[in-house]
Parts: C-alpha cells; structure tokens; sequence
C-alpha cells in the first residue's frame, strides 16, 4: 500500500504529465493521445516509484529496463521522462519537427532515458525478454518492464516470446498490457479478439494479475506481488481508459489518433483537473 | 481469374479532392463488381490504407487480420490458392520487411496472384521516424523474383496501375505515399502500362528518371532549368521498377549522355541501382549520379521537410543537374559502335 502522501504526490505527477501531453500534442500537430493516456499512471508508477534510474546516468548497465512496445504511445512517454528531468521539458515543443529526436513513437538513439526503439508492434516484449535474460546470464540484479498494447497481442511475436520467458523461468520481468479494448479499426474484440486473455498468458506459463489500471493502489501491488514471484514470467492485464482524463476521448476508437486546437486543448486541460479534484486532490 | 475487363473507360477521380489513398480505395470499389474472387485484406489499417472503402462495400469479401502482417500475406497467399484475387494494403514497411519472407516464399515463390498496395511508402510518414520509413522496400522487394514493382507518380497513376495490376497475372507490389500528396497528372489517359516508361519532358542535355512523388519535382526542375539555364532537360517517370524499361534507360544513356535518378528510397537497391544495372551491362557509359537517402535512416520531420533535406524536391534536383552538368567526362569517339 502507498502511504497517502506517496499517493498524492504520485497523483499530482501523472496529472502535471497529462497536462504536458495535451500542450505537446497540439504543439505537434496531432499524437496518438488515446493510448498515451490509458497507460500513463502505470508508466507514473514505474518511473516515480519503483525503477532504479539515474537520470544523471541514464546509461548505467545496472538500471531498470523499460521498453514501450506500443511505441506510438511516445507522446505520453516523451513528457514522462522530461518530467523525470532526463531533459528539459521546453525540448517538448520540436516533437514532429525537422531533426527533432522526438518523433512519433520513441528513438531509443536519440532520447536520454529511453532503453529501445520502438513502433513497429510486437517487438517489444522480445527485446525485453532479451534484457531480462541479459541481466541474468551477467549476474545483474535489474528489473525488466514492458508495455504493450491489447491489439498489438494480435502480433505473433508476442507469444513467441511468451514462450520463450516461460521455457526459461524468466522472473526478472513484469509485462503491462494496456487492456484499453480499442485498436485503430475498432474495438479489439469486434476487429480481432484476444479473449480470453487471461487464460491464454496463464496457458502460455505466466502468473496473471487483472488490475483497474488507472488505481494507483492496485498497480503498486501488482508490482510488488510480480517482484516476489519466482521462477514464472508476470504479465499485469490492466484494464483502463482510452483516452483517460479527457472526457472527450475517453473509450473512443477515433481518439486513437488526433490532433486538437487551441479550443479543444483548453477542454482536456479542464477535464484532466476536474478528473483530479475528484481523486481528493485540491491543490 | 477472371479477364472480362478491359480497360474500358476509367472514371477521373477529381484528384484535387481525393488523396492518392482514397483513390485507389475508390477504384478498388469499381473493380470489386468487375472481379466477383476480389478480396481485401488488411492488418487494422483499413481506415489509414483507405481500403476500408472496399470494406464499406463488400463486407463479405474483406479479410483484417488485426495487427499481425506475417499472418495477413500468409492468408492472402492461401487464398490466391484457391482462386480468389486478393488485395492486400498495409504500410510500406511492415508489408516488405515484417513479412518479407511471406511475400517472398509464400507469394512468389508460388507466383500467386496477390497485389499489395503497400501505403506510407519512403519517408511520407515523416514524423513517425525510423519505425514507419520504408526506404528499403523497393531493393527487397525487386529482388523477389516473380514480383512486379510499381511506384505511381500520383493517384491518377495509381489508379490506373491498380487497374493493370488486375489485368496482369502474378504479383504485384504497388507502394504509395502517405495519401496527401500533391497530383502531376490530370487525367489518366496517357498510356499508361506496366514496364513502360512514360516521357514527361523531352530533352537532349541531360535526363532525369523520378518515380514516385519526385515525378512531379523533376518536371518542375526541368522547366526552371529550361528557362534559367537554357538547358534541354528530359524527364522519365520510371513508375515501373521491375521490370525497368531498358530501351527508356539507352535512349537516355545514347540521346542525352548524363542521367541523374531521383527516389524516395535508399540509394543502394532502388531506382538508380536499377538504371545502373542497365547502363553497367550495356558497356556503354555516361555521367551519372544518384539522388535518394545515403544509405542512412531518415531524420524526424515534416515530409517537406525531409523531401527538401535529401534532396526529393525541385530545388535539390536543380541542384544536382547543375552539378553533373559541370562534370568532365570522356566523350567516346565510337559512341554509336554496336557493343
Ligand atoms: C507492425 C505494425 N503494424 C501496424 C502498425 C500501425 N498501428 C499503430 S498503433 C496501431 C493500433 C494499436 O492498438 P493497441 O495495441 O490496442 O494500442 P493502444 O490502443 O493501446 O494505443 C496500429 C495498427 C504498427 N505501428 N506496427
């Protein structure tokens, strides 16, 4: 359990980062804000509480692993990691623009604190698979996370590497899957199901834990329940909100993609604090 | 398959309210009642590919994969099996590098009828980065053997090159823009036809083969460089890579003696690569320079951006022209000599 100050604090960054994420969506011209917002509070979780990262170091060998999959998410991780102070936050505004290293999805080459390049589904959650297995063949005691999407499962690669880190005992990694239920053609379920999810990860060799991805609470357990699980690969089912705070979005297919003016800014800014002031947080 | 097309007349899409994408969508639509066995398929990209159009009107007849394109050009080549005409549109680069192998051993290698529409083709998808260029998929793909490579300069050439593509028996890889592109031709009445180069601007001086988006640009370049520097600048839209036009390329080689190709592509295993294959084996030489990405990966930006920096745009192809028209080199003295 967070203690309530904990809590609070962790609550006042994930809205400082959905406000940043609305400034730099509009600043870029449109980003994929939907998913963006559905895995947030979980990748607040991972980078304020629990990773060992350095961002005066951000290429230490020891360091936490995290590898967004769902790459075209980089608009709610780009702002995350400035927030963390890998770099400055006024390096936001050139997300788009010529020579910028912030593009649509995330360049491992060119973004201080991120750990791989990503937006080409399903390859995520094997380059982890490979750290994790990496750490342990070198003796190293750091933590692999990875998040993917729930329509990106619809890649084979994915299983793939299920496979694999259930074959070798992989317990040095915990996988998110953001179960927002939209993909770009329509609900998950109606374009191509994966249900039953949590039986086919449990028939696969993983330990399950469903969570509401959005309860700070809940995903601070799961996290430490996957950190005392040996010998079995966690993968975390977080059910959330495409679109999450911004009441214009929420749980619709279209907000997968969008760009937004000034007017429609000022609406998701308002809604995201009014989300907030609901949450107990009044300053 | 069945042959009871024609090509009777074509519908002129009005070009300046559609995107290059939603023309083919549209076409595809027409064809849809002309071919009963045509099928669609896609990897969740039926409203980015504007195949969805199809969908719209044939339900039954459409296949989304969800994401997972290894999987979509397996289904695609299993279908072709048994009789059907599938079209299958995805971006550029997962449709040549995530199932490049099914496309190649699956589709060519049983020459099957399937024709991808491969959309997001170069760099159009600019400020997606690395991940979502595709400037590696015309060397993969003309290196299948069995596979027809096109490269439309606009919509009204992709019209009709899906419209032949129908016509043509085996496969067929057609990559596009972004769908936002700007249109050369206005009507699609020009002679259009699978391997045959078509003239854009005569010239003696000096040549340039553009296909894709750059068609547009090279004509642009040579008007200025007709009126600013009096040069005679002959313009080929190459919009088929594979199989090239080699009469094209040695009139141009014998005719004009300087060659510059212009590609939304890497310069190792595209268009230029092509054109220098050509020109290599005929023993005969001219100046000859390729423009295209050095063999990098593309930077972050706006397409105009991006189209500007690696030199895809008038101003980039002028530039090179006055470059190579500067160059010395040795003129044969038995140029006309048979080889
Ligand atoms: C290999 C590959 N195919 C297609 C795409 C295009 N694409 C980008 S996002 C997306 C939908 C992703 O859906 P989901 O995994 O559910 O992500 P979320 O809803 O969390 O944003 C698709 C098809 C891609 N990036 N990579």
């Amino acid at each position: 359990m967070l203690t309530n100050d904990e809590y609070k604090e962790l609550l006042k960054t994930a809205r400082s980062i959905r406000h940043s994420v609305i400034d730099t969506t509009l600043k870029a011209g449109g980003a994929h804000v939907g998913g963006a917002m559905s895995m947030l509070d979980i990748l607040v979780m991972l980078y304020f509480k629990y990773m060992n990262i350095d961002v005066n170091n951000p290429d230490n060998p020891d360091r936490d692993r995290f590898v967004l999959s769902k790459g075209h998410a980089a608009i709610g991780y780009i702002p995350l990691l400035a927030e963390k102070g890998f770099f400055d936050k006024k390096l936001l505004d050139s997300f788009n623009k010529f020579k910028s290293p912030f593009g649509m999805h995330p360049d491992a080459n060119k973004i201080p604190g991120c750990d791989a390049s990503t937006g080409s589904l399903g390859h995520g959650l094997p380059m982890a698979v490979g750290m994790a297995l990496g750490a342990r063949i070198q003796n190293k005691n750091f933590y692999t996370y990875c998040m993917t999407g729930d329509g990106e499962l619809n890649e084979g690669s994915n299983w793939e590497a299920a496979m694999t880190a259930a074959h070798y005992k992989v317990d040095n990694l915990l996988l998110f899957i953001d179960r927002n239920r939209h993909m770009i053609d329509g609900p998950v379920e109606d374009v191509m199901g994966v249900e039953p999810l949590a039986d086919k990860w449990k028939a696969f060799g993983w330990k399950v834990f469903e969570i509401d991805g959005h309860d700070m609470n809940q995903i601070a357990d799961a996290i430490e329940k996957a950190h005392e699980t040996k010998d079995k690969p966690v993968v975390v089912i977080a059910k959330t909100t495409k679109g999450k705070g911004v009441d214009f979005m929420e749980d619709e297919t279209k907000w997968h993609y969008g760009a937004i003016d000034s007017f429609l800014g000022e609406q998701a800014h308002a809604s995201i604090d009014k989300m907030y002031v609901e949450y107990g947080l009044t300053d | 398959m069945s042959k009871e097309v024609t090509g009777t007349t074509w519908n002129v899409y009005d070009a300046n309210k559609l995107t290059q994408a939603e023309i083919y969508g549209k076409v595809l639509c027409d064809l849809g009642n002309k071919y009963p066995n045509l099928v669609g398929l896609t990897a969740d990209l039926s409203k980015s590919t504007k195949i969805g159009l199809f969908e719209e009107k044939f339900p039954e007849r459409f296949i989304n994969t969800g994401i997972a394109e290894q999987n979509l050009f397996g289904i695609a080549a299993g279908m072709a099996k048994t009789g059907l005409l599938p079209v299958v549109s995805t971006m550029s680069a997962f449709a040549s590098m995530r199932a490049a192998e099914q496309v190649r051993t699956d589709i060519c290698y049983q020459n099957l009828n399937v024709k991808i529409i491969a959309t997001h083709g170069g760099v159009s998808f600019a400020s997606a980065g690395t991940t979502h260029h595709a400037t590696e998929d015309i060397a993969i793909m003309r290196s299948f053997a069995n596979m027809t490579v096109i490269v439309p300069a606009d919509g009204i050439e992709t019209a009709n090159a899906v419209r032949a593509a129908m016509e043509y028996e085996g496969p067929v890889y057609i990559r596009i823009g972004r769908g936002f592109e700007p249109t050369y031709y206005d009507k699609e009445e020009y002679g259009f036809q699978i391997g045959k180069a078509v003239d854009v601007r005569d010239g003696t001086d000096i040549t340039i083969i553009a296909m894709g988006i750059t068609v547009l640009q090279a004509a642009e370049a040579a008007d200025f460089l007709a009126i600013n520097d009096g040069l005679s600048v002959r313009v080929i839209n190459m919009h088929t890579i594979k199989p090239i036009d080699k009469d094209a390329i040695m009139k141009a080689v014998t005719e004009t003696r300087r060659i510059v190709t212009v590609e939304e592509h890497n310069i190792i295993g595209g268009l230029g690569t092509a054109v220098a294959d050509v020109i290599a084996e005929s023993g005969k030489g001219c100046a000859f320079t390729k423009i295209g990405l050095k063999d990098e990966f593309a930077e972050i930006g706006y397409p105009e951006d991006l189209y500007s920096y690696y030199k895809l745009d008038a101003d980039g192809i002028i530039e090179k022209v006055r470059e190579i028209m500067g160059k010395d080199f040795e003129e044969d003295e038995d140029w006309d000599d048979e080889v």
